[in-house]
């Protein structure tokens, strides 16, 4: 089915008063879920296309299989929880929601992660990730674990928090200094953050039948923006 | 280090006529006029704003250039010297706006246009119909029609969403952010008398436009600040903004300073952060990509409006329009080289990116070489001045044209350059509530009208001229061009030719 049809009869649905979808056979269909305001609930069964979830704004999503890019696009509000690995960047310009991702994720993830008030979004990936992880962050909370792989392959790509100016990311492990962007700095969690990760990780647990405090047995390091203005002091008035 | 540039300009007081009222005291933003026992300029600080100037009651204020300040040459002029000690002060990167104001040849004053004598009359606009409606989006590649029982003839042929415009101008995308609220109220207001579009520029939308929504084109950009679905639908276009011609391949980037509790609001992020819009889309990489955005906001919009793209114009316009409208765009915007900006390094705005008037001729023949055309509107911007530019544009082959610094002069604006100190003293482009207050939307929004009813009858009066009772008529029609001290390539590329020659 072209997603055309396929997203056309899931709004037709949703307006009817419809709050409950399980599509199954889906082979790449994009924009699933795409501008949707509803609380609303879809399960898909097979591999959605790009841009799944984009714009959207309240339903819960859960895809028994891998994604592919653009999930999460300039997301508002929904929960999305994905039982397999995602492409590349995820949650470009997400701004509220959470997005649990069992496996490993691709380059940009969390790209320009924006946060507004109480809209503070979430990604937790459970692999590893590509180059360019939480770049021009601005806002949110990145988690990365890093779980199943082997000694030699590193848990983040390079460049990462390349141009971050906003939100916080944690990753379980440690990362060579060089893989950092300029404008990050590492610190250690305080007591705080540790309350923050249980909370997150404790429903990740949940989803994905993992053991919290396994999850918690490593360390986290945790990486801030120098500053909220990075290129402040380039121009001359 | 103390600052070796001297003052730009002069300020003169006519101490005689002052009656020390001090209220150029007060309308210097900028921080030039103090008052001692009289009011006394700090030439220094002097942008030629003209707001003094304006204000004074006594007309007791001028302004004039600080003559001899670098001696004379004509290879080292006096701002290339004031740029270089500006840089040897601060070791930045010089940032300017507005347009780009180097002596660059300008085409459209190299373009006549034609009228009609004795075998094709004209036709006088005061007293018969002229058609300067405009519709923006997709066209069909023919229309198809069915007879009903009753014989009455229909059209079975479905159409693409339209925009309907009364003038074929629109404003361009100005950010609530780069200039103030009272301006978008003003630009939204202006929009919706005068039948025309505003365009939110990439920083979300005030709730105060929330009544506006058929007049206003919403924007998205790389950093898609206060993009939600709710405000992709609160538009009559949606606009994804990949370049502007100010500053071809750079990115926006607000200030920390200017991001108060309002625009914190509308672009969604907290007060006080950099708002940084990256040259690029992170999720475009390739047309594919372009498509996908495009046909993403579709989805989120029911296909019930128009998707444009604005680009700057760059050596490649053609080919890359070609694409655009291949991946689904329904209209495209060409910004050309003297776009205006709230804030472009100068190095960019000086020297990047083609006259739009070359971008225009050679996108237009590119999309009907290719028999595309109909399938996008393309609307024209960077740097029109006058309906006799409109109507130049519209021979050229665009479907409407966008005004932006015209639009802001027209509200108070004086191009004094200085958008990007958020100190403007006409409450333009500044986010300084007692700046902002200087603006009444009301005034601003009648100004406005005034400008683009001005521009309608002046356009009524070309058509009029050359024979012919609606824009329709005129749009793509380059045989009514001519060029005037133009050399040969420059008459192909925009497909007309010399004066003096007829049929």
């Amino acid at each position: 089915m072209y997603y055309r049809k396929l997203n056309s009869m899931i709004r037709d649905a949703v307006k009817e008063g419809e709050t409950e979808f399980i599509l199954d056979n889906v082979n790449g269909q994009r924009y699933i879920g795409n501008g949707i305001n509803e609380k609303v609930s879809i399960t898909i069964n097979g591999v959605p296309g790009n841009d799944l979830a984009m714009f959207m704004n309240g339903p819960d999503l859960v895809i028994n299989a891998n994604a592919q890019d653009g999930v999460a696009n300039t997301m508002n509000a929904g929960e999305i929880i994905i039982h397999g690995s995602a492409g590349d960047v995820l949650g470009y310009g997400m701004r509220g929601g959470k997005m649990y991702i069992k496996g490993n994720v691709g380059y940009r993830t969390g790209i320009h992660m924006k946060q507004y008030k109480k809209q503070i979004p979430v990604i937790i990936a459970g692999g590893t990730a590509g180059d360019f992880f939480g770049e021009y962050m601005a806002g949110g909370v990145l988690v990365l674990l890093g779980l199943d792989r082997d000694e030699n392959t590193p848990i983040a790509g390079n460049y990462l928090g390349t141009g971050m100016h906003g939100g916080v990311i944690y990753i379980r492990g440690e990362v060579e200094e060089y893989t950092l962007g300029k404008e990050v700095s590492v610190l250690d969690p305080d007591a705080k953050d540790e309350k923050l990760l249980t909370k997150h990780l404790s429903e990740y647990c949940k989803h994905f039948g993992l053991d919290l405090d396994e999850l918690l047995s490593k360390p986290f390091i945790k990486l801030i923006p120098v500053s909220s203005r990075p290129y402040g002091n380039m121009y001359a008035y | 280090m103390m600052s070796q540039i001297p003052p730009e300009f002069i300020v003169k007081i006519d101490y005689d006529t002052c009656r020390r009222c001090r209220r150029c005291v007060m309308n210097c933003s900028f921080g030039c006029m103090q008052f001692k026992d009289r009011v006394v300029p700090d030439h220094k600080k002097c942008v030629a704003c003209h707001r003094c100037v304006t204000f004074c009651p006594e007309s007791a204020i001028s302004i004039t250039k600080n003559e001899l300040t670098y001696k004379d040459s004509a290879n080292w002029l006096p701002e290339t010297r004031q740029n270089i000690l500006k840089q040897a002060e601060t070791g930045g990167i010089l940032l300017t706006g507005m347009g780009n104001p180097r002596p660059y040849q300008i085409l459209w004053d190299h373009m006549l246009i034609d009228a009609c004598q004795v075998t094709n009359p004209s036709i006088d606009p005061l007293r018969e119909p002229m058609e300067l409606r405009t519709f923006l989006g997709r066209k069909p590649n023919r229309l198809e029609f069915t007879r009903d029982g009753n014989d009455e003839i229909e059209l079975s042929t479905e159409l693409q969403p339209q925009v309907k415009l009364d003038v074929p101008i629109v404003f361009a995308a100005m950010s609530y952010g780069a200039i103030s609220l009272n301006a978008h109220r003003a630009l939204a207001m202006a929009a919706k008398n005068s039948g025309t579009l505003m365009n939110t520029g990439e920083g979300g939308i005030h709730k105060d436009l929330d009544s506006y929504t058929d007049n206003i084109v919403v924007q998205v950009a790389s950093g898609r600040f206060g993009v939600t679905s709710e405000y992709l639908n609160s538009s009559a276009m949606v606009e994804i903004k990949i370049g502007q011609g100010a500053k071809p391949g750079i990115g926006g980037h607000l200030p920390g300073e200017k991001v108060g509790e309002d625009i914190s609001k509308t672009r969604m992020i907290p007060v006080g952060t950099d708002a940084l819009s990256p040259a690029p889309h992170h999720d475009i990489y390739s047309i594919e990509d372009l498509s996908q955005l495009i046909y993403a906001i579709k989805e989120a919009t029911d296909y019930t409006k128009p998707v444009s793209v604005k680009i700057s114009a760059v050596h490649n316009v053609a080919a890359i329009a070609s694409g655009i409208v291949r991946a689904g765009a329904d209209a495209v915007t060409i910004d050309g080289f003297r776009g205006g900006t709230g804030a472009s390094p100068m190095v960019i705005r000086d020297n990047v990116g083609i006259p739009i008037e070359l971008a225009l001729a050679a996108v237009d023949q590119r999309l009907r070489d290719e028999g595309i055309r109909n399938n996008a509107s393309i609307l024209c911007a960077g740097s029109i001045r006058n309906s006799g530019d409109v109507a130049k544009a519209i021979a050229l082959g665009a479907d409407a044209v966008v005004i932006g610094t015209a639009a802001l002069v027209a509200m108070g604006c004086r191009v004094c350059q200085k958008c990007y100190t958020g100190n403007c003293a006409w409450g333009i482009a500044t986010q300084k509530p007692e700046l902002v207050r200087r603006l009444d939307p009301q005034v601003g929004a009648e100004r406005l009208s005034n400008l683009v009813t001005a521009w309608g009858y002046e356009l009524q009066e070309i058509l009029g001229s050359l024979g012919v009772n609606s824009i329709e008529s005129l749009r793509g029609s380059r045989e009514r061009l001519r060029g005037i001290d133009l050399d040969e390539q420059t008459l192909k590329l925009l497909g007309i030719k010399p004066a003096g020659i007829g049929q």
